[in-house]
């Protein structure tokens, strides 16, 4: 038989040894060799065929090489089943897709369809409305045009009757009035001059500083009282603060950490500000910035106090941490009535301190008048013990004169004199209470009264208690001022009471 | 309440005097000055022709009658009724006349606006004032009467004169930069004039006393603009009121908007009160037949009260749709009233004529809403205190407080159908005007006030 066609198969190398030696002693017929090259060449694939084909081709192993052949054949029947399927199977999605695809590429298109529509409706609409402006502003250039026209017509009419009027010279056009009145404030009427207008120029000048200097004012005060609150503000929030420091549990330690530093940084400020009390604007930004600070911390504080209750309610209920945020709720609502009461305050203090100007002028006032009162009560009782002591020797000249050449009438004199006193004494007395100027003077030993100059003449016994002059006089009652008329008798006839120096009311009629 | 007995008159012309002691009205060409106590006539003086228009001096000394037809202005005086004056600007005609502060002289506008004659009582001065412009405030006099503010046109441009009252020298002249200026008005503290522009161009600018322009100011272009305008009588904001329904309020330090006040049919704020007048059903007796009887010669008509019940949120008002083709529609604001302490603001927008909004300045929101069952005529706050009074043409009059609100019938035969109303100084009685009668009405103190209001259901 000829050469074998050796088909190479490691697992059967041993085979196709004894294979290759068995033909190589025979001689294969040239066929049979062509159709087993034809038989290995068809079917190159598939390695087990290979090694079936260089196992056999023997007489003994046809049937099972058939077999084999035949299963062979079934699986690439079937393979070929398969990739058929699969096959089909894809085409059939790819044309699924490929029609979607050109079903979204048409909804694009028509969407972009619409789009560019509605740009241009808009563009449309807006071309139509800047159509209307510029339409509107030429007809109302148009309309003031003519309305001008018009109007100059019109001055012309009412220049030309205008001169008819007042040439007719209407004697009807006047007033006919009785008499002429004053004028309200009673003054008379001045001629208009540069002065006036100069000072008319000033008026007007002073008014308006004044209507600015007012708001001026208002605007300050306004500025203090929101900076105090401010500052009482950030005192508050800083105080605040700082105490959270000491519960552990607290995550605000690196807040509380920058707060700490404020609280030094600001105890630095506030002095500072407290002199610069004018509305400086580094003053203003530094106190401003302040507060922001202060306020972000405690915000942050707050929403970290948040967070926790939150987490509190999904974990599970915490007294302490509710406690704490409503303790917290509370405190802000305490701080700001606190701010409120503040500003009370303020305004209180404020009230305060002006009604204590008023008290303490006041109190002055009262100073001045009795050391007025006094240094006048002093001055009087000097006067009068200089009166007194003038009278003393007059009366004794008078009570010498009379005595030498009253020796004639002496029966009547006594009488008269003893009748007078004391007629002259009631008369005193009685001016005293009808005299409104005495019961003034005690009065205004308690209140103030303005015509004190007046009333210091007029004593009663307790007033002289000041006066350093002895107590003979103590007990005399005289209006000085009253009765100047009846003083010259009074003074006459009560030369014999004086040196007895006692009067006794029991004796009055 | 009390209600006087009714008072002929005509013209709606019915004037308490600045010293609150007397009250003049005129029945046509009688003018009678009252008492406002007893309502007793004191004085009745008569005039030579129907009278237009009544005006006090500010010293409460004279009154001047002016009669447009004839051209005619007569004085009297109240200390000595023999007295009279009587000018006549004759071919000149008059459409116009007014006191001066002083209480001395009397500025005549003749017709056409040709020119201002100012008569004087003291002497026999006459001055003459040319191209005032006409129109609807033309002059303006500061509040404690020292200076006057005048518009002017020449040459199709505006201008403003300030004059000083006493000696009638002008002060300042300067032109304003407005298309045709409507109206001018000093603000409160005499320091600063309003000046606006018509309707066609919303501006508002504003003048220092000495005629610098402080500021201008417009909110929109090209729509009809301005309608009202009211200064705060702390002189601290000016409102204006414009076609487009809204409110805009400026702050005099820095003249411009602070909010903007809209006045929308719906309101949907709970806050907000809002008040709605409903008529209570009249109580029918037996003899009470539907049909309405014989005025003459009857008994009273059964009067139908009403009363103000509080509307739950959201209302929707009553609205008007204007006349679109027409010139001066009825939308936007057309009345605007500040408290006497500036704390609240009454406005009225045109087209929703049935309801008043009450405004509070300290908050810048609004406050309350009064729905009336006809359109709002007048309004007026009580020179004392935040009270309101509305009066819509019917016969009741309408009191409104920040405690609550009430309505009044004004008692009496027949329908007194009050057009316009009028506070006396003291703000304890107002005067109701109709077309041909006038009663007073006398308030109790604010306490009787506030139980009257809970009795007849206002609510706080």
């Amino acid at each position: 038989m000829g050469d074998w066609m050796t088909v190479t198969d490691p697992g059967l190398s041993s085979e196709s040894k004894t294979i290759s030696q068995h033909t190589s002693e025979t001689k294969m017929s040239p066929s049979s060799l062509y159709s087993q090259q034809v038989l290995c060449s068809s079917i190159p694939l598939s390695k087990n065929v290979h090694s079936f084909f260089s196992a056999f081709c023997t007489e003994d192993n046809i049937e099972q090489t058939q077999e084999n052949v035949e299963t062979q054949n079934l699986k690439l029947g079937s393979d070929m089943d398969h990739l058929q399927s699969c096959y089909s199977k894809l085409k059939e999605q790819l044309e699924t897709s490929r029609r979607e695809m050109i079903g979204l590429q048409e909804r694009d298109r028509q969407l972009q369809c619409k789009n560019r529509n509605l740009h241009q409706l808009l563009k449309n609409e807006k071309d139509e409305v800047q159509k209307l402006q510029n339409v509107i502003a030429s007809r109302a250039t148009q309309y003031n045009h003519d309305m001008k026209r018009k109007e100059r017509e019109y001055n012309k009419l009412k220049e030309r009757l205008h001169q008819l009027v007042m040439n007719k010279k209407d004697k009807k056009i006047a007033m006919d009035i009785l008499n002429y009145v004053g004028r309200a404030d009673g003054k008379r009427g001045s001629w208009r001059t540069g002065k006036t207008e100069a000072r008319n120029e000033d008026e007007m000048y002073k008014i308006l500083l004044n209507d600015y200097e007012y708001r001026q004012k208002q605007i300050l005060m306004e500025n203090a009282e929101l900076k105090k609150v401010l500052q009482q503000m950030k005192k508050e929030m800083i105080s605040l603060l700082s105490p959270q420091k000491k519960k552990p549990r607290e995550r605000v330690d690196d807040s509380t950490g920058t707060v700490i530093s404020d609280v030094e940084e600001d105890a630095g400020e506030l002095s500072r500000e407290s002199m610069w009390d004018l509305s400086c604007e580094t003053v203003r930004e530094q106190l401003t910035n302040s507060i922001r600070k202060q306020w972000r911390i405690l915000k942050s504080h707050v929403e970290k106090l948040d967070n926790q209750v939150s987490k509190v309610h999904l974990e599970g209920f915490n007294d302490e941490d509710v406690i704490s945020r409503q303790d917290h709720e509370q405190e802000t609502e305490k701080l700001e009535l606190e701010i409120q009461q503040y500003c009370y305050l303020l305004e209180e203090k404020e009230r305060l301190k002006e009604e204590w100007s008023l008290f303490k002028e006041q109190k002055k006032n009262f100073e001045r008048e009795r050391r007025s009162f006094t240094e006048a009560a002093i001055r009087l009782g000097l006067e009068r013990k200089a009166f007194e002591e003038e009278r003393a020797s007059w009366l004794k000249q008078q009570f010498l004169n009379m005595t030498t050449f009253d020796h004639q009438n002496s029966e009547n004199k006594p009488h008269s004199t003893s009748n007078g006193s004391p007629v002259c004494m009631s008369k005193l007395t009685k001016s005293l209470p009808a005299s409104p100027s005495t019961s003034d003077f005690c009065q205004t030993r308690s209140c103030i009264s303005e015509h004190s100059s007046i009333n210091v003449l007029n004593i009663t016994p307790e007033d002289t208690k000041p006066n350093q002059v002895g107590g003979e006089y103590t007990n005399q009652k005289w209006s000085v001022a009253s009765r100047p008329g009846s003083q010259e008798g009074c003074y006459s006839r009560c030369s014999l009471t004086y040196t007895n120096s006692h009067v006794e009311k029991d004796d009055l009629p | 309440m009390n209600f006087s007995e009714v008072f002929k008159l005509s013209g709606l012309l019915c004037k308490f005097s600045p010293d609150g002691k007397y009250l003049a009205s005129c029945v046509q060409y009688r003018l009678v000055v009252r008492d406002v106590n007893t309502l007793q006539i004191v004085q009745l003086y008569t005039c030579l022709d129907q009278i237009q228009h009544i005006e006090w001096s500010a010293d409460s000394l004279f009154i001047l009658c002016a009669m447009y037809k004839r051209g005619l202005v007569q004085v009297w005086s109240l200390e000595q009724p023999e007295w009279h004056c009587k000018i006549d600007e004759g071919s000149a005609g008059l459409v116009a006349s007014c006191w001066s502060p002083d209480g001395r002289h009397i500025l005549n506008t003749t017709e056409f606006h040709l020119r201002i004659t100012v008569w004087s009582l003291c002497t026999k001065s006459v001055s003459y004032i040319k191209y005032p412009k006409a129109c609807l405030q033309g002059t303006t006099f500061t509040r404690d009467g020292r200076y006057m503010a005048l518009a002017e046109r020449r040459d199709c441009k505006d201008y403003v004169s300030i004059f000083v009252c006493s000696d009638w020298q002008l002060l300042r002249h300067f032109d304003t930069d407005t298309q045709d200026l409507t109206g001018i008005e000093w603000a409160p503290n005499g320091c600063v004039l309003a000046v606006w522009d018509t309707c066609l161009e919303y501006k508002v600018l504003l003048y220092s006393l000495d005629g610098r322009l402080l500021s201008a100011y417009s909110a929109y272009e090209w729509s009809l603009g301005i309608k009202s305008i009211a200064w705060s009588p702390s002189s601290q904001f000016l409102a204006v009121g414009s076609y487009d329904g809204k409110v805009r309020i400026l702050n005099h330090v820095t003249w411009k908007m602070i909010t903007e006040f809209e006045h929308p049919a719906a309101i949907n704020n709970p806050k907000i009160v809002v008040y709605k007048e409903a008529e209570k059903s009249p109580q029918l007796g037996l003899g009470c037949l539907s049909f309405p009887p014989h005025r003459a010669g009857a008994g009273p008509l059964p009067t139908s009260e009403s009363k103000y019940e509080v509307a739950s949120v959201p209302v929707s008002l009553q609205t008007l749709k204007p006349v679109t083709d027409r010139a001066n529609p009825k939308i936007g604001i057309g009345m605007l009233a500040f408290s006497p302490d500036s704390y609240f603001l009454a406005t009225r927008n045109d087209n929703v004529p049935n309801a008043v909004w009450v405004w509070d300045i300290q908050k810048l929101r609004l406050f309350a809403v009064l729905e009336q069952l006809s359109p709002v005529r007048a309004f007026q706050w009580d020179p004392q205190q935040p009270r309101l009074a509305i009066c819509t043409g019917g016969s009741r009059v309408y009191l409104w407080s920040p405690a609550g609100c009430l309505s009044v019938q004004v008692p009496g035969e027949g329908d007194f159908a009050v057009l316009s109303l009028c506070w006396h100084l003291s703000g304890d009685s107002m005067a109701l005007l109709s077309k041909d009668h006038f009663c007073l009405c006398f308030l109790e103190t604010e306490a009787a006030v506030g139980t009257a209001c809970r009795q007849l259901g206002g609510h706080t």
